[in-house]
């Protein structure tokens, strides 16, 4: 079957509505919610992994040992497991996935905190909490974010996946595009899911440039 | 103000980085730790802000066992300067300096104020650097700006890891002068280690020489290079460093030893031609078995050359009347240097084979070397050394 620009131009007409369905929830429900969860975990862990060598060691394993399974056979655990199909296994694998980048970040970013500057900042009165606060979290943001990034930019190639188990996004239209034998479908869903990561990758490192206080900045 | 009492740091069991450490350190005082590296210099200063706790023993500050202060609390009290200079990058210049006043709540219009002041005092000017970044300034300028954080709060004891040993020579002598200057106005008390005698002599009211541990030698600068306490402070402190009196030291150790020398034989616009090349303005007349014969002025030369004749060094040379031997002291020579016409004595030895030459200047040059190490002559006689420096003219004449 040929492609052309008009002929997918016809099918993205055809199905334009569902298109931008598809594509607010490839966003929305399997990138930034995911994603979300996943900084809301992994950060405070990074920080606990940081101070308590046990906690980096079986949080890093088990954020490593995560990443390691494969898509699919983890999409089938966790439904395996009662996830149930549809968005909710979808979510929650790519949940899991996000938490390595970030975790593992979030420690190497506190962890590389030059020691003179902890030195100093214990010598002038500073206490735990301050020096986290003040010092190690925002010279570790640059490296926190970066950790954000490329989860995000992850989830957004992996979500497409979520479609085999009914969790929708572009997916969708990949998925159904290859039963069909229907190029010009499967392309409406991988183009923009492409086009989703490379955007999403420069606009988060936009906003990790301009979130880095000046001082730090390259 | 600060005392130590019997203080011991044990890393590992069975060897002490701080042994059994006493010492008691006066208010407006700058004490001097020095010694070889893990010597316990840097333990010994931790301990004082609780950065590390004693093994053993008590410290006290102002009278108070420092075990039941706040460690918080104590080092908001405690200035702390380190070789890493540890400014925070993504702070600005006046965040930095102001920073332990944020810790101990100061308003931050008061804050403001104390920053620029502090900015002023050493020659920065508030409006251009308070809202810089660390990395904008020279490594001198950021050790500055760690000595403002550190006074920031106006703290009256000082803690300095080798503050300047990161620095250039050339900037650190300027940060160690002004270091001298802020002192001098604030009379902080103040610990500062370093592992450079010239530093600790600079800068110490009071040394301490550390080794293994231990306390060595304690004393002002001058009692340590007076009377050394044994052989290795003496090795530490370097050799022709000591403060010996002008009766102590050698003509041998201070001589030029390839003075400009001449064979009677060589003609005058030789020896004239030879003197103009080492710029000097005589030359020794020795024969050829090294025996001094006498000594060639320029103008005993020019005479010469004058003339019109062809005359030797031989004919146109002075006798000398005044010389020394290698094995008379200073002060002998000295003695001998005032009696000779020419500003300079040879140095001969016992059958008058030339063996140096002593001039006026390096003799006093060296005097002055020998007596006051890396360390400036008060004109007006205000510092400790102006007596001996009066002495010592007295025996030059
Ligand atoms: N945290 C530590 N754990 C174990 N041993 C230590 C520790 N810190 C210092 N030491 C040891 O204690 C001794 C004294 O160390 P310290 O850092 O006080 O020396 P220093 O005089 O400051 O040396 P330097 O001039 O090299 O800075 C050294 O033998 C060192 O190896
Ligand atoms: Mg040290």
């Amino acid at each position: 079957m040929e492609v052309t620009l008009s002929s997918l131009w016809a099918t993205y007409l055809e199905r334009s509505a569902k298109f931008w369905l598809l594509t607010r929830e490839h966003f929305l429900l399997l990138v930034v919610l995911p994603v979300t969860m996943a900084a809301a975990v992994a950060i405070p862990l990074g920080i606990l992994a940081s101070k308590q060598r046990w906690i980096q060691v079986t949080s890093l394993a088990f954020a490593n040992l995560m990443q390691t399974i494969p898509s699919l056979a983890l999409l089938a655990i966790l439904i395996a497991l009662g996830a149930g199909i549809g968005n909710k296994p979808a979510i929650i694998a790519l949940f899991l996935y996000s938490l390595l980048p970030i975790l593992r970040n979030t420690y190497t970013g506190i962890k590389n905190v030059d020691n003179a500057l902890l030195e100093a900042a214990r010598g002038m009165g500073m206490t735990a909490t301050q020096i986290l606060i003040m010092v190690e979290l925002p010279l570790a943001f640059p490296v926190i974010m970066a950790g954000i990034r490329t989860a995000a930019v992850i989830c957004v190639g992996l979500a497409t996946l979520a479609a085999f188990v009914g969790g929708g996004g572009l997916g969708d239209f990949i998925v159904t595009g290859l039963g069909m034998v229907n190029n010009n479908l499967t392309l409406l869903g991988a183009i923009p899911a492409a086009v989703m990561a490379l955007l999403l990758d420069y606009i988060l490192g936009k906003l990790e440039y301009w979130l880095t206080p000046r001082g730090l900045r390259i | 103000m600060v005392k130590f009492e019997n203080v011991s740091k044990v890393y590992s069991p069975g060897t002490y980085a701080v042994r059994s450490l006493n010492l008691e350190i006066a208010k407006g005082e700058l004490v001097v730790l020095v010694g070889p590296s893990g010597c316990g210099k840097t333990t010994t200063l931790k301990m004082v802000n609780r950065l590390i706790e004693p093994t053993m023993g008590r410290i006290f500050i102002n009278g108070q066992d420092i075990r039941y202060v706040n460690p918080a609390k104590l080092r908001r009290q405690i200035g702390y300067v380190i070789q890493q200079i540890g400014l925070f990058p993504h702070m600005t210049i006046a965040q930095n300096v102001g920073l332990v006043l944020r810790l101990l709540n100061v308003p931050k219009k008061e804050r403001d104020k104390r920053v620029d002041a502090l900015l002023e005092m050493v020659g920065f000017d508030p409006k251009i650097y308070r809202n810089r970044y660390p990395r904008e300034l020279s490594g001198g300028q950021q050790q500055r700006i760690g000595v403002l954080r550190a006074l920031a709060a106006d703290p009256e004891i000082i803690l300095m890891d080798e503050p300047f040993g990161a620095l250039d020579p050339i900037t650190r002598e300027q940060l160690q002068d002004e270091l001298k200057k802020l002192q001098n106005s604030l009379h902080k008390t103040i610990i500062f280690v370093t592992h450079d005698m010239d530093e600790a002599i600079k800068l110490a009211d009071r040394i301490v020489v550390m080794r293994e541990g231990e306390i060595v030698q304690v004393g002002t600068p001058e009692e340590l290079l007076r009377n050394p306490a044994n052989d290795f402070i003496r090795e530490f402190i370097g050799k022709k460093r000591f403060l010996r009196s002008p009766e102590e030291v050698l003509v041998a150790e201070i001589m030029v030893e390839d003075p400009v020398t001449g064979h009677p034989e060589v003609g005058a616009a030789e020896a004239f031609q030879r003197m103009q090349r080492h710029q000097v303005n005589s030359m020794l007349v020795v024969d050829e078995r090294g025996i001094l014969k006498g000594i060639l002025t320029l103008r005993g030369v020019q005479k010469g050359i004058q003339s019109g004749e062809r005359k030797k060094a031989g004919e146109l040379m002075e006798p000398v009347t005044e010389t020394v031997t290698p094995h008379e002291t200073v002060l002998a020579a000295a003695r001998y240097m005032a009696k000779s016409k020419y500003g300079l004595l040879p140095v001969v030895d016992e059958r008058g084979i030339l063996k140096g030459l002593l001039t006026n200047a390096s003799l006093i040059n060296t005097l002055v070397d020998v007596l006051w190490p890396a360390e400036e002559i008060d004109p007006k006689g205000e510092d400790k050394n102006g007596s001996n420096s009066i002495e010592l003219m007295g025996n030059l004449s």
